[in-house]
């Protein structure tokens, strides 16, 4: 049947805007094209899914193994300790302790959170939410993904690297991470770990044009801009990120690696004496600036923490009036602001460095740039408050996810305001406030958004329900642990808690707050087993799940127009969009939603 | 029955998300109480920063109660079945400008407040003591990991053989603008003192100046507070301040015990 040969469809970016291509073909491809090395932005996104959620788990066991240690420093860790320190019958070291949370901080932002919400739902959404068939760049968005699997192959050989895994943290400040005498994870796991990144950032930045280009190039016709979900205005404001700052990033990991291979010096100063000895008098080249890494680091991470958010206040926004029927508030202030974000997210670098030894005149316009990021997300809030005033919330557990997201951003957004203050920074910068405002951003208020994501759309991907008695159960515990988790952290960085430290108590200063930290361990420990109930519920309702149609929550949007799951091409029909995203509670319409393909309000 | 469950279910979730306010307003009120505050302040700027800090505090907490509040308001109250559709409202222009403009006040003000306090501990050092940037009273070194102090000798030389050197322990004057360059030999390090609401990173490569003064005799911990390797956690000093009399007593004794022979 399917024996004659005819191209594929193939969508390219020369299609005028909003061609639609309506296909009924159906090829059989072999498994390892269909499922494997496939071109189909969603099987791509769950490639994406699956691979970030293992990386979650595996992230979260590092977490485990750091909280058993601020918990019971330098005792036996149960389970993990076997595996992590063998040698040392399951007791951490000192340096496993920096290795730890240099992998935890990395693990997350480049292997869970951005390829989550960008690679995943970027890849599944884009095409389905503006009514394209697939991918500007098929072929790239492929290679996207598969240039993501040598990064995680170099991060794993890094963490069994000769002389242990990265050990300077996640960010990596030379002179620690480029002179190798300086820790042991800076031998060959640092190079591993820049090679890495490397990788990840170009994936990155494959997934970055697809989006940009396929979100320009291939609405459907009369999918203006402002009728796009904020779905995909939150995904084109990160890619745009990316685009933008990537480069930087890749840039200055490459010169780091030209420091540690071939002592190019670009971040070793002169005079530096590391364990008696010079890099001079190995002949090494020096006169480089420690700083010059800083700014050229947080010109992209700084960004980077936008991306890991801008998409998840998209899924919000959205899951809210889906769930809550009724339209979002203030739809282009909530585009503004997300854009004046990302925009603002560009000069506000320097305040990861206000102590950091750059001039501190500098300092104060960073702060008022920083502080005035306070600004559009205050916008967000109240329309999203807004949005949900007059709603009819279906309490499901997408929208308790997504409420939640509200919540916990609420507390991860007002804490910035702290570390945005050049003299209030002095005294919290580095200590446990910074972490439990940087946890209630990207983990409560990003996972948040993931969660509710997942299982909002996952009727669209798998064409089954995800099962909601087991949802709500998942949605309770998780919510109670995470504020066990993160929210005491606030008064512990207050008493003065240094972060980065492997055992606080041999300091008369943070003595007294063990039993504290024991508390939130605790915590901890319950938030990851809790997640039992999201694993059983993910797989069990791929298999078990209820059935369901086109459109089980009676969204407005194109990708509830197609099957679930949607066969390749997407789409059984032309469309054209006569409508905005959020036409819910439309009065006089015959039912409280009217699709964007409505041609007729009433 | 099915209404009753919903009704639980509604409950169960307002009281959750309200769980957030009370919880989180709670444990400030309770953290001075559990040790989790401040450690007390003994430098002659850290009542500066603290207030800068409690005005925020104050600010957030008024916008968190509010918005939180609001969120569980609106969760119980629209989450009830109702028939009717919702409230069909693409926004309001003139609660945009309101809540534009306010919090932009508000936080232009927040900027403008802190801008002292940063200047006088990192911008205007003082230069009517007896120590300025340019002749300070010591030089402190640290790295991997331990913190050397240096004293220069009785003209301001860090050079020759007058010069007082002394690992670990900080020695410095009360009621004194203590004016002193923070160098680092190998990595990143970072200065901070709790108690004087002090930080700053030493840097390679660079002499940054460092300016405190402390109000009352004790001793304080040092503390690394920037990741420079694996004993990074044990980077402990202390800072000793003593009486002024005492203070020029002990860097007598420590110069002459240069030329004790053994």
């Amino acid at each position: 049947m399917s024996s004659h040969a005819h191209a594929p469809q193939k969508p390219l970016g020369i299609d005028p805007p909003g061609t639609v291509h309506v296909t009924h073909d159906h090829h059989e491809l072999g498994f390892l094209r269909k499922y494997i090395f496939s071109v189909d932005h969603k099987v791509i996104g769950l490639q994406f899914l699956f691979t970030g959620l293992v990386m979650l788990l595996l992230g979260g066991l590092m977490a485990m193994a750091i909280r058993w240690q601020l918990a019971y420093p330098w005792t036996e860790m149960p389970l993990l300790g076997r595996i992590l320190f063998p040698e040392t019958g399951g007791v951490a070291t000192p340096e496993g302790y920096t290795m730890l949370f240099t992998m935890h901080g990395t693990l997350m932002i480049f292997f869970v959170v951005i390829p989550l919400l960008t690679g995943t739902f970027g890849n599944y959404l884009i095409p389905l939410m503006i009514g394209a068939p697939d991918m500007a760049f098929p072929k790239l968005n492929m290679l996207g993904y598969w240039f993501w699997w040598p990064g995680i192959l170099c991060v794993f050989i890094a963490f069994g690297a000769e002389g242990g895994g990265p050990a300077a943290g996640w960010t990596a400040y030379p002179p620690l991470s480029t002179i190798e005498a300086a820790a042991p994870g800076s031998n060959w796991g640092q190079n591993w770990m820049l090679i890495s990144l490397t990788f990840v950032g170009v994936s990155s930045m494959m997934g970055a044009v697809n989006y940009v280009t396929t979100i320009v190039k291939m609405r459907a016709p009369g999918m203006t801009l402002f009728r796009m979900p904020l779905s995909i205005w939150g995904l084109l404001i990160a890619a745009l990120l990316q685009l933008f700052a990537l480069p930087v990033l890749t840039a200055a990991t490459f010169m780091q690696l030209f420091d540690r291979l071939f002592d190019a010096g670009f971040f070793t100063p002169t005079g530096v004496v590391i364990n008696n000895v010079s890099p001079e008098s190995l002949g090494n080249a020096a006169g480089g600036h420690p700083l010059l890494w800083q700014h050229l680091f947080w010109f992209y991470a700084h960004p980077a923490v936008y991306i890991l958010v801008l998409p998840s206040m998209g899924f919000a926004s959205d899951i809210l009036a889906v769930h809550g029927r009724k339209p979002i508030f203030g739809y282009k202030p909530m585009c503004y602001s997300m854009a004046g974000i990302a925009g603002l997210g560009f000069i506000v670098w320097g305040h990861h460095m206000f102590q950091s030894g750059m001039n501190p005149s500098v300092g104060l316009v960073f702060m008022t740039a920083t502080i005035m990021i306070a600004l559009p997300s205050a916008v967000k809030v109240f329309n999203w408050l807004g949005t949900l005033w007059g709603a009819r919330i279906q309490l499901t557990t997408a929208m308790l996810f997504a409420i939640s997201f509200v919540s916990m951003f609420i507390i991860g957004g007002l804490s910035g305001i702290w570390m945005a203050s050049t003299p209030v920074d002095i005294y919290i910068h580095d200590t446990y406030i910074v972490v439990a405002h940087f946890h209630y951003v990207v983990f409560a208020g990003s996972m948040m958004g993931i969660f509710a994501a997942i299982h909002h759309w996952f009727p669209k991907m798998f064409g089954r329900l995800m099962n909601e008695t087991l949802g709500k159960v998942h949605f309770v515990g998780t919510f109670i642990l995470i504020n066990g988790v993160f929210y005491m952290m606030h008064q512990v960085g207050l008493a003065g808690l240094m972060r980065r430290t492997a055992d606080p108590y041999a300091y008369e200063t943070y003595a007294h707050l063990q039993p504290v930290n024991q508390f939130i361990s605790l915590c901890a420990f319950g938030l990851l087993a809790w997640q039992v109930f999201f694993v059983i519920n993910f797989f069990g309702s791929m298999i078990w799940g209820q059935r369901t149609g086109r459109n089980p929550w009676k969204g407005t949007t194109l990708e509830w127009e197609a099957p679930s799951p949607p066969g390749h091409g997407n789409f059984d029909k032309q469309l054209a969009v006569y409508q905005g995203p959020y036409e819910y509670g439309v009065p006089g319409a015959a039912e409280d939603y009217v699709m964007q393909t409505q041609r007729q309000a009433t | 029955m099915n209404a009753l469950k919903h009704f639980l279910f509604r409950a169960l979730v307002a009281l959750l998300f309200l769980a957030v306010p009370v919880f989180g307003v709670w444990t400030w009120v309770k953290a001075p109480e559990w040790g989790l505050w401040f450690p007390e302040n003994v430098s002659s700027y850290g009542d500066g920063i603290d207030s800068l800090f409690m005005l925020i505090l104050w600010m957030v907490t008024v916008t968190f109660i509010g918005t939180e509040v609001l969120l569980v308001w609106f969760v119980w109250r629209y989450s009830k079945k109702d028939p009717t559709r919702a409230v069909y409202s693409h926004g309001n222009h003139t609660l945009e400008m309101v809540w534009s403009a306010i919090p932009a006040v508000l936080l232009i003000i927040v900027a403008i407040s802190q801008m002292k306090a940063w200047t006088t501990v990192k911008i205007d050092f003082p230069d009517d003591g007896p120590y300025t940037v340019e002749k300070p009273m010591m030089e402190v070194y640290a790295s991997q990991f331990d913190w050397r102090v240096r004293y220069p000798d009785a003209s301001g030389n860090f050079t020759g053989t007058d010069v007082v050197e002394v690992p670990y322990d900080i020695t410095v004057p009360v009621n004194t603008k203590v004016v002193f360059h923070l160098k680092s030999r190998d990595v990143l390090h970072s200065f901070f003192v709790p108690k004087f609401r002090l930080k700053q990173d030493a840097v390679p490569g660079m002499v940054i100046p460092v300016w405190f003064e402390a109000e009352e005799v004790g001793s304080y911990d040092l503390i690394c507070a920037e990741l420079c390797g694996w004993g990074h956690y044990k980077m402990a000093g202390k800072i000793h301040v003593l009486a002024q009399d005492e203070y020029e007593r002990w860097l007598a004794e420590k110069r002459k015990a240069l030329y004790a022979t053994e």
